[in-house]
């Protein structure tokens, strides 16, 4: 039987910002360890993006040394208390898992969260090459997808400046994900291992603003890494979007969680929750505003979705962990229009019923509207959680980054190779938003392709 | 950190920095902003470049104190440092050769229109700038605009300085006199309304440069949007300044309301005077 995590009650939990999940307790973690059979073959590590050695770090935890076998990760992984946290495991390593055929797989996300927060004050992993000035390397934006690329190529011995606009580092997990399932000191403390990893980050720096990408190879950049995510909130473009009350996601979870409006006046960004919340998507970004509209004090929340929850694209256990603290999902229903007061304030929101129908091209079941089902429910506040594209910024100032029509970098997806010579992408940028683990990967891969560019 | 060098106060509610950021001096062009955050517990606030000098590395912000983070940055005195500076954001003004372009400033908004009328004055242009504030007091930064202009009006609300009245009359009389090829306007959102509609029936170019409540100023949020011909912009990335005549200027000041309640409480936290924690006080 595979461990269960501690989990602070869910009414407790649903009045503050303080992490749910308490990960396993050293009893626990052995426990599970010691389920592993290390395979031979471990399928395992097929389904991490990073090729983590799995069965290696899990036979540490259970010979009861946390610090080995949070090095062991670290070998190939400079985040691990963000992945073994928000990692999609069920959809990756632990989806592979051999234990998972007959039975339950072992929780692998688990007990890589249990090796960072135990093993931390004891690993060993420190930098030891010198940077070698001549080999200056440009990265842009540090989210997962440039901090990863960044640290590599520290390690490596590339004298590495890391340029991010916003005042801090992380990206979405700074901006996006909130406090309660991955706590900001966490990213922090890992960041500043990559900076002591020898790289420079210098934040307030957009690039195409302050930098061009040809500025900066006149800088004496011998490479660039674009790693700028996929920011730029989407609507849905129906009457009522410009009402006040209406937030991009975006905007709602940035006040909240990077600028802490959860703790205004003392911090001085504003948020306004009112009594009823209305969240339009179905993915990770829907489930967290959801979560922080009700721990702002909101009476009623629920989530608009317009497809069946097989469909939705959140982390089942975010979606089961919002139900258990008591948010509302209205499916195959979405929304026509915002009706607003006569202030400009918004009070209702109309929806249409749906139906499924047949599969569409990606292997999901479409949706029809059902004529005539419109209605109208009293909501004052609506967050759109509908998806995000790449900021258009950087290939704006830099004509010949090719681009796809939706807006991401073109690149090769085995060494990031954008369409100049020098400059690589990875991540949101280029495969529009997706998962933390998986901007890793990329960034990881183009620094390979880096060093070996750089020769 | 970016070190302040200079600090003057310009009028009662009014002051002028020159912050150290030789990065961004190079590049600011007329038109464009940074975002500042004084401190850990500080928003992130919208301020126009007023003037950048790239040999000495600094930039100019003209702010006007009106509620807790200006007050907070008025706070700062020469030597002191901002924790936070990004830019130069959004789309620099359109400058052109247009013939005689007529530059308007309102409040504070003077400050922010005089690298404008220096651009259209270097780029050939007749400059006829028109200065606009409730007394004289207000009317800041009027020589540096008469050195860039060929002919600089005053109006004042009570007549203590210049004309009385608006500075949408002194448009009127300057339509009715000569041919004007361009408007370019920055001030209250409701006086850069009435120059919109003034102007509109007589088919004259107009600019405005709107600003409406910004969080990251990347483009990242949409707080900012506004309704520009009948299509949704984020003003800082799009704009700031954009088309007066296509501009929906009863959503942008309904959206400028959104955060009255939390900016009066959070003036109480951080500046009034029977607060002990208040830190606009020395
Ligand atoms: C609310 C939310 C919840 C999520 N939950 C999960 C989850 O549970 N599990 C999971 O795996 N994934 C999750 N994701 C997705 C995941 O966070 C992203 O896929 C991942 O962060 C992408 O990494 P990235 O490095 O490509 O981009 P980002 O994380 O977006 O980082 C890009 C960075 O570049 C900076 N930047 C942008 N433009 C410029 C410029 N011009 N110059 C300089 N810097 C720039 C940005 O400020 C940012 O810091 C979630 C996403 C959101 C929004
Ligand atoms: C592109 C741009 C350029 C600007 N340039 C200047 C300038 O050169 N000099 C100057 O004095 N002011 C300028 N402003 C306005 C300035 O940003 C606001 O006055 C300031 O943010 C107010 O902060 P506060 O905490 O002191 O007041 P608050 O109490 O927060 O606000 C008072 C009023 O300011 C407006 N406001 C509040 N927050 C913001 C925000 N984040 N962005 C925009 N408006 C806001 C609100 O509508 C409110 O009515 C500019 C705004 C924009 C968008
Ligand atoms: S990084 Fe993610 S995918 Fe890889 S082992 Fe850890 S939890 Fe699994
Ligand atoms: S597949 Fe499962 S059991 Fe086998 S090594 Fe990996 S984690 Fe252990
Ligand atoms: S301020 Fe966030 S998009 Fe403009």
């Amino acid at each position: 039987m595979r461990n269960k995590p501690r989990l602070r009650d869910p009414k407790e939990r649903a009045g503050d910002f303080n992490e749910v999940s308490m990960g396993y307790s050293p009893e626990q973690a052995k426990e599970e360890a010691s389920r592993c059979i290390q395979c031979k073959n471990p399928q395992c590590v097929k389904g991490c993006p990073v090729n983590i050695n799995i069965p290696a770090f899990i036979k540490l935890i259970a010979e009861g040394d946390p610090a080995a076998a949070l090095d062991k990760i670290k070998e190939k992984n400079n985040l691990p208390a963000v992945c073994g946290r928000v990692c999609p495991q069920e959809d990756q390593c632990e989806k592979m898992c051999i234990l998972g055929r007959k039975g339950e797989p072992i929780a692998i996300g688990y007990l890589e969260r249990y090796a960072s927060d135990y093993g931390n004050k004891n690993s060993q992993s420190r930098n030891t090459k010198q940077s070698s000035l001549d080999k200056k390397v440009a990265v842009v934006g540090a989210g997962p997808a440039g901090l990863t690329c960044a640290a590599d190529l520290a390690k490596d011995g590339f004298s590495v400046t890391l340029f991010e606009s916003l005042h801090g580092p992380g990206g979405v997990l700074s901006y996006g994900i909130p406090e309660f399932r991955l706590p900001k000191k966490i990213v922090n403390d890992e960041v500043e291992y990559i900076r002591s990893l020898g790289v420079d980050i210098r934040y307030n720096m957009m690039i195409g603003g302050i930098f061009t990408v040809k500025e900066l190879f006149a800088q004496g950049y011998k490479a660039i890494f674009l790693g700028s995510g996929a920011g730029l909130p989407k609507f849905m473009g129906i009457p009522g979007e410009n009402l006040n009350g209406v937030y991009s996601a975006n905007e709602f979870l940035t006040r909240v969680n990077l600028m802490k409006a959860y703790r205004f006046p003392e911090f001085m960004t504003p948020v306004r929750i009112g009594k009823k919340v209305a969240v339009v998507g179905g993915g990770n970004v829907a489930m967290d505003s959801a979560r922080s509209a009700l721990r702002l004090g909101a009476e009623k929340v629920c989530i608009v979705y317009r497809r069946s929850k097989e469909e939705m694209p959140a982390r089942i256990e975010e979606a089961e962990n919002a139900l258990e603290e008591g948010i509302e999902f209205r499916l195959l229903t979405s929304p026509t229009k915002i009706i607003g007061d006569e202030k400009g304030w918004v009070r209702s929101m109309e929806c249409i019923k749906m139906e499924l129908g047949e599969k569409d091209e990606s292997g999901r079941r479409k949706f029809i509207p059902l004529k005539g089902s419109e209605y109208v429910m009293e909501i004052d506040t609506v967050i759109m959680a509908i998806g995000q594209s790449p900021n258009p910024l950087i290939g704006n100032s830099c004509s010949e980054l090719k681009r796809e029509k939706w807006g991401g970098v073109i690149a090769d997806p085995e060494t990031g190779q954008t369409s100049i010579p020098g400059v690589f992408a990875g991540g949101d940028i280029v495969t529009g938003a997706a998962t933390v683990i998986s901007a890793m990967g990329a960034g990881k891969k183009a620094a390979e392709a880096i060093r070996k560019h750089l020769g | 950190m970016n070190k302040i060098l200079l600090k003057r106060t310009l009028a009662p509610q009014v002051s002028l920095i020159e912050v150290d950021a030789p990065d961004i001096a190079k590049k600011a062009l007329a038109g464009q902003f940074v975002v500042l955050r004084i401190d850990q517990n500080g928003e992130r606030i919208p301020l126009t470049i007023a003037d950048s000098n790239p040999s000495k590395g600094t930039i100019t912000i003209v702010f006007q104190k009106i509620g807790a983070s200006t007050r907070l940055l008025d706070r700062l005195n020469q030597g002191d440092s901002i924790l936070d500076l990004l830019g130069p954001l959004g789309h620099p003004a359109h400058i052109e050769n247009m013939g005689t372009v007529v530059c308007i400033g309102g409040g504070v908004g003077i400050a922010e229109i005089y690298p404008v009328a220096k651009a259209y004055k270097n780029a050939g242009n007749r400059v006829i700038s028109v200065l606009g504030a409730r007394n004289k007091d207000l009317i800041i930064f009027a020589d540096e605009i008469s050195r860039v202009s060929d002919e600089c009006h005053i109006t004042t609300d009570d007549g203590s300085l210049g004309k009385k009245g608006l500075v949408s009359d002194v448009l009127k009389e300057i339509m009715g006199k000569e041919k004007v090829s361009l408007v370019s306007a920055v001030g209250p959102t409701i006086m850069m309304k009435v120059i919109s509609d003034l102007t509109k029936p007589y088919n004259i170019k107009t600019y405005v440069s709107l600003n409406p409540i910004m969080l990251d100023a990347t483009g990242m949020c949409g707080v900012c949007r506004v309704t520009v011909g009948g299509k949704v912009k984020f003003a800082c990335v799009d704009g700031p300044e954009f088309d007066g005549h296509e501009v929906d200027f009863a959503e942008l000041m309904s959206r400028q309301k959104l955060y009255i309640d939390e900016e009066k409480r959070s003036v109480e936290r951080h500046c009034s005077d029977e607060n002990p924690n208040c830190r606009c006080k020395g």
